[in-house]
């Protein structure tokens, strides 16, 4: 009994170091291969331009700055899910490679996996937000509701981003083929950040999808970071995607967890 | 033989995936220092052994000691002693080999000092030292395979688990695999490996274990297999998929067996226990009679691929099971 005890708590002693190494490995990959992270911002910047300059004119919003300033949180947002699928295609890939087996058949600490990759892609994703906005700048977003909002916006975003690579993560070792990811691993996003605010304004929607756009997580999430980022409610938003934001981990880092042991 | 010297002991595991019943109940040992060949057709079960020996999944029921160390109970120790190489080739594709094997290193927890001096060593032994510094995207299967194996041994492991070391490679690359896991063992490592090659158990293997739908069929040395089989095979070929049904049927009444017909290799062999070179005789008067014309018409010794047919052939399924009783 003790001996099983002292032994259990050994890995745990390891989790930082492992993850610290599975991420350093991960930025050795994208050093040396730069494209793979040059591809993750082509998609989200494109975003930014065709709404702005192709939807923009089109979408009638009341907000002071117009189109842009609307635009910019949900965009943020939306890039920020959309980086999680980098976490889905990594985790499966090393998955159906065997590379996980060799993990799991190691010392190394149980859970270094999923939070080395978490790490390596919140780095990924804080990039990929930070361009963004650069480029939201040039094309005419102002933050106008001061710094410290701002900053919290961005980070709400952040954590957003991180909260969806737990549900990727959790698809990537699920299905453990990188193909079946390749074409489902993103699918799921577009509904939920397309019938959102994220966009346009869900009173643009017919009745039927306000139900579900008004209601679901990406609307609360993005709605709050707008409210951050130009003013508007902050209170009952902010509330709310703590909840959900919180809800969402919690039932999938288990699952994660799970399909891992198994994957 | 006594626990302590066995590097690997399972004892009536058995696992299912739903219905499947992928081991029902396998007995295997592996004594320290020797290499276990465990064969079997595609779906015996070989993989899910060796996942369940390297602790990746939990049998439903049984035990198993790796190196004394309870498989069941204690999982995160077995991990400290053993390596595996597991059927698919687990490296990074982005790393260059060096960080596939440092990465690994550092998983182990080795100490940083050391562990640079240790892949540089393993690198050279593999041959991959000019290759060293490239990413792994830009080898060629046999250097994956090496490198994978490389990997798993960056550890010293003392038990290491194979599951098909050598599928997809060419021949050349195959004898430098054997080389090396000859190697490993005159080293004192302990191995495990998986094949469908009947050649490879041959020249590797110590002890073999053939397994079908999740059975043990047959256990012991190369050649204790072959005596089991019995005496000796009369092989022939004949080009003609007709002429050589004929020929099968005309030479029939000589074995001890029905004749076996193999369609790829367009041979047919025979069990003729010990009648040997009388037996030979009387087959060239029969194919003679039957004006058939047979090529490299011969008497030999049986190999593993006549015990593996003789096992898990459908028409030997009588024999397979007087071959159990005899191993018991
Ligand atoms: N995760 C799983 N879920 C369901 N069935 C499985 C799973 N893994 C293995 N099986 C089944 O268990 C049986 C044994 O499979 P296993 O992979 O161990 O065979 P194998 O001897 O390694 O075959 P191969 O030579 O093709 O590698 C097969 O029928 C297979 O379909
Ligand atoms: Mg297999």
């Amino acid at each position: 009994m003790t001996t099983t005890l002292a032994t259990a708590s050994k890995p745990r002693s390891h989790l930082v170091a492992d993850a610290w190494t599975l991420m350093r490995y991960d930025l050795v990959g994208w050093k040396r291969n730069p494209s793979i992270i040059v591809f993750a911002f082509i998609q989200p910047i494109m975003f930014v331009l065709l709404f702005r300059y192709v939807f923009g004119g089109a979408i009638a919003t009341h907000v002071p700055g117009g189109y842009v300033d609307y635009l910019v949180p949900g965009i943020i947002g939306q890039s920020a899910a959309f980086a999680s699928f980098g976490t889905a295609i990594a985790l499966a890939r090393e998955s159906q490679k065997g590379i996980i087996d060799r993990y799991r058949s190691m010392p190394t600490a149980r859970s270094a996996v999923l939070v080395g990759r978490l790490g390596a892609d919140l780095l990924r994703l804080t990039l990929t937000v930070i361009l963004v906005l650069a480029v939201s700048y040039l094309v005419g977003f102002t933050f106008i509701n001061g710094a410290l909002p701002a900053v919290l916006m961005l980070l709400l975003g952040i954590i957003f981003g991180l909260v969806v690579c737990c549900v990727s993560a959790f698809i990537g070792l699920a299905l453990r083929d990188e193909e079946s990811v390749g074409s489902f691993g993103l699918i799921w996003l577009f509904p939920l950040t397309f019938v959102s605010s994220a966009f346009v304004p869900v009173s643009s929607m017919p009745g039927w999808l306000q139900v579900f756009a008004k209601n679901q997580p990406v609307t609360i999430v993005i709605d709050e970071m707008r409210s951050l980022a130009i003013g508007g409610p902050l209170v009952l938003h902010g509330w709310e995607s703590a909840v959900w934001l919180l809800g969402i981990f919690v039932v999938f880092v288990p699952l994660a967890v799970r399909a891992y042991r198994r994957a | 033989m006594p626990s302590q010297d066995l590097a690997v002991e399972v004892c009536n595991i058995t696992k299912s995936f739903g219905a499947v019943n992928a081991l029902s109940g396998i007995d295997m040992e592996v004594p320290k220092g020797t290499i276990l060949g465990l064969l079997g057709p595609n779906g015996a079960g070989k993989t899910t052994a060796v996942r369940i020996l390297t602790t990746l999944l939990k049998p439903d029921s049984g035990t198993a000691r790796i190196e004394g160390i309870d498989l069941v109970r204690s999982p995160e120790r077995v991990r400290e002693v053993i390596g595996l190489t597991g059927q698919a080739m687990a490296i990074r594709d982005e790393l260059t080999g060096k960080e596939n094997l440092m990465m690994v290193g550092r998983l182990f927890h080795l100490p940083k000092k050391t562990l640079a001096a240790r892949a540089d060593e393993l690198l050279e032994r593999f041959g991959l030292t000019d290759a060293a510094q490239r990413a792994a995207k830009t080898y060629s299967g046999g250097m994956r395979r090496r490198l994978d194996l490389a990997a798993s041994l960056i550890s010293r492991p003392k038990v290491l688990f194979l599951d098909e070391p050598t599928t997809g490679l060419d021949p050349r690359s195959r004898i430098g695999m054997w080389e090396v896991i000859k190697e490993l063992v005159a080293g004192g490592t302990s191995v495990l490996l998986t094949t469908q090659y009947l050649e490879e158990a041959d020249e590797l293997a110590d002890g073999i274990v053939v397994i079908d739908r999740g059975t043990v069929i047959a256990l012991g040395t190369s050649s204790e297999l072959k005596d089991r089989v019995g005496g000796n095979v009369i092989e022939f070929f004949v080009p003609d998929s007709e002429a050589r049904e004929r020929a099968a049927l005309a030479v029939a009444h000589l074995g001890t067996h029905l004749p076996t017909l193999d369609s790829t290799n367009n041979n047919v062999t025979l069990r003729v226990g010990s009648a040997g070179s009388k037996a030979l005789v009387e087959a060239v008067r029969a194919l003679d009679a039957a004006d058939i014309t047979v090529e490299e018409l011969g008497l030999r010794r049986p190999s593993l691929d006549d015990v593996f047919l003789s096992l898990t052939g459908h028409e030997a399924k009588p024999d397979s099971e007087a071959l159990k009783e005899g191993q018991l």
